[in-house]
């Protein structure tokens, strides 16, 4: 029998209904996350990385919609539950964490007074807890004189300081999934790592789990324990970080690790295949990758791929299929 | 802080003496005071010795001296065409002006943010396009218009408010408060609507904009991804960040309600300075003028001090960075 996950998305379908016709913006996607694992979210920009995280916690801006598929939190469907309800959960049993720390605080208020509302919103404890907890987060997250600095105001932080106040503050009820989208590449490149291994630290101590979503497969190969690689609003591999480096089976996750660039290396975008990721309102039929793709054959064309098992990873792609029935598997 | 209030401090001494300058200006050289003092009769003989008297024949930068001098005691001498000093006849006027604008100003910000904040959170819902609409007549029709509008309506057909005066008054000290006494208070409404109609739709469309744009923000995002109580992210974290600008724009509007009263003072009768002012500009009586002038100038300069406190109350940024010049 295996464990209820986490978080499960089942066939998640988010729309955008705009005067030229509905973009599907997220195109029936699932994937599974465990209590306390980090899941890697890669994929050229526009492939849909924020707006999955956004629909998991409920806060997709109209006129974006839910089109279709479930989200479950522990087995629980929190899709269609009303906004007082999700907003309850958000926070605390869900965090996330925005790429720009500059202007994620609000300006007016002191770093203690965000951290403390939050607190005091979703726990049951006085004012004076809520204070100390806020100070114990801040030097957990490695801001020195924590108490202190409970009293400064956003704009007294440095941009490394302030998204680790993001990360105390994020965390501060104890979600038990954070989803990150791109903490970091607001950052100046020299503290990009320190926040990183904080992140993955911090949760790994809270027992916490991560989506997390980023462009630097240098990141996910350190940080991640799981990755999806997402293309035209569709997962194209999904499995463990080591397969899906080593192994890539979709001829798409091929292509980008072929242009990883290294942590310390120059950060080039993942843009190395030829072609571009088609607009969400020229997604060709069939493959959503075909006009870019070496292999693809007739039947790429006509139907579109689902997610075959494929060692550990599974991946979308008819060629992996074939290659797999092939192999007698 | 300091540094930057003592350079408030002189900036607002030097608007002050420029105001002083013109008031002066108008006084000693449009008309000739003399001319308007004395009757027809009198000899050049009794013209040079009140000329000597009032010192008009001192050097004008001594003139202009003992004027600031006076000024700063509000000592604008007498009235040409009332034959009493200017400051008493003012002192008498200016609480009902005050007044009046105060309670302007309290409406147009008690009514309009409120209805900022709604349109802004509701954009499309049926009463947000009904405040537009109304803050487009506000806007559109001119203060007379809507005076008697008014009046037409609640005055002369409901009869429910007096269309005209101040009501009952009662004095604490040489202050005249209607504020005290039901009929002052009946009083103040209409009044207090027309002259404020204009400034609560501009604040109203201005706490919407800000609105809007506030609640697109990231930390009014990362607020909600937090899970805060949507009361406390609109009206706490959101309305917060739209009070720099409000605060700007009130301040400002103040000013201009204080010298607007005029028109509205003349519709309903209002026994304030701008109905005085008005008098005194078809007789030509220049003293009354000069300290109607400088008044105004100093409650504007008075204004845009509070206006630069308050922004370091409300903006931690500002104080930081004012604290650092
Ligand atoms: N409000 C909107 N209206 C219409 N389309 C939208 C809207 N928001 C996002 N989209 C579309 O949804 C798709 C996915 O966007 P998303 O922000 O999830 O991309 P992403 O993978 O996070 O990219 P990036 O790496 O640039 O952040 C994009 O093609 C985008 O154009
Ligand atoms: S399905 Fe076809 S086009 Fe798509 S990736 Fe596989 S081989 Fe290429
Ligand atoms: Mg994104």
């Amino acid at each position: 029998m295996t464990q209820t996950p986490l978080l499960s998305v089942r066939d998640l379908r988010v729309e955008f209904p705009t005067r030229r016709g509905i973009l599907k913006a997220i195109d029936g996607i699932s994937f599974d996350l465990k209590e306390g694992e980090v899941l890697g979210v890669v994929g050229e920009s526009g492939a849909g990385k924020s707006i999955t995280g956004t629909a998991v916690i409920g806060l997709l801006e109209p006129p974006g919609r839910i089109a279709g598929g479930e989200v479950l939190l522990k087995g629980e469907r929190i899709d269609n539950l009303s906004q007082q309800a999700m907003r309850k959960i958000r926070g605390k049993r869900i965090g996330m964490i925005f790429q720009d720390p500059l202007t994620s605080l609000n300006p007016l208020f002191t770093i203690g007074e965000q951290i403390i509302e939050t607190i005091l919103t979703h726990l049951p404890v006085s004012e004076r807890e809520a204070r100390d907890r806020a100070v114990a987060l801040l030097e957990e997250v490695g801001i020195p004189a924590a108490a202190d600095r409970l009293n400064a105001y956003p704009h007294q932080f440095s941009g490394g300081m302030r998204q680790r106040v993001v990360i105390a503050l994020a965390l501060c009820a104890e979600p038990e999934l954070v989803i990150a989208d791109e903490p970091t590449t607001a950052l100046d490149v020299s503290v990009q790592a320190q926040i990183i291994r904080l992140l993955q630290r911090v949760c790994r101590d809270h027992g916490t789990a991560v989506m997390l979503i980023t462009h630097d497969m240098g990141v996910i190969a350190e940080t991640a324990d799981r990755v999806a690689v997402m293309y035209s609003g569709r997962i194209a591999e999904i499995g463990p970080v080591r397969n899906v480096i080593k192994a890539p089976r979709h001829p798409y996750t091929v292509g980008l690790m072929g242009a990883i660039p290294s942590l310390t290396g120059d950060h080039d975008r993942l843009t190395q295949i030829p072609g571009s990721m088609p607009r969400l309102d020229s997604i060709p039929a069939g493959c959503a990758f075909n006009p870019r793709c070496s292999l693809v054959m007739d039947k790429c064309y006509r139907d579109r791929p689902d997610l075959v098992q494929a060692g550990e990873s599974r991946a979308a792609c008819w060629k992996v299929s074939e290659t797999e029935e092939a192999a007698g598997r | 802080m300091l540094a930057f209030s003592i350079r408030r401090l002189l900036q607002a001494i030097l608007v002050m003496l420029v105001v002083a300058l013109i008031s002066f200006t108008l006084f000693r050289f449009v008309g000739d005071p003399v001319n308007q003092m004395v009757g027809v009769e009198t000899t050049p003989e009794q013209r040079e010795a009140l000329r000597e008297r009032l010192g008009l024949n001192d050097p004008i930068m001594t003139q202009f001296g003992r004027f600031i001098v006076k000024a700063a005691q509000f000592d604008f001498g007498t009235s040409y065409q009332f034959r009493q000093p200017v400051s008493d006849l003012i002192g008498k006027r200016l609480p009902a002006t005050l007044e009046l604008s105060l309670v302007s100003a309290i409406f147009a910000l008690l009514v309009g943010i409120p209805m900022g904040v709604y349109t802004g959170l509701h954009r499309d819902s049926v009463l947000s396009k009904l405040f537009l609409s109304i803050s487009l007549i506000g806007i559109s029709l001119p203060t007379f218009f809507i005076g008697i509008l008014l009046i037409f309506l609640f005055s002369v057909t409901l009869q429910w408010l007096p269309s005209f005066g101040r009501g009952d008054t009662v004095a604490i000290g040489w202050w005249t408060t209607g504020l005290l006494t039901v009929s002052g208070l009946k009083a103040l409404v209409l009044p207090s609507i027309t002259l404020g109609l204009f400034q609560m739709t501009l604040i109203m469309r201005l706490v919407r904009s800000e609105m809007l744009e506030v609640i697109r923000t990231d930390y009014i995002k990362f607020a909600r991804a937090r899970g805060l109580r949507q009361r406390s992210i609109n009206f706490r974290h959101a309305l917060k960040n739209t009070l720099v600008p409000v605060i700007t724009i009130t301040g400002l509007q103040v000013g201009s309600i204080i010298a607007f009263a005029i028109i509205t003072e003349t519709v309903f009768q209002w026994p304030g300075m701008g109905l005085l002012f008005l008098q005194s500009v078809q007789n030509v009586d220049i003293p009354i003028m000069a300290a109607y002038l400088m008044l105004i100038a100093f409650l504007f300069v008075v204004i845009n001090l509070i206006v630069d406190l308050l922004y370091f109350v409300v903006d931690p940024r500002l104080r930081a960075d004012r604290a650092a010049l």
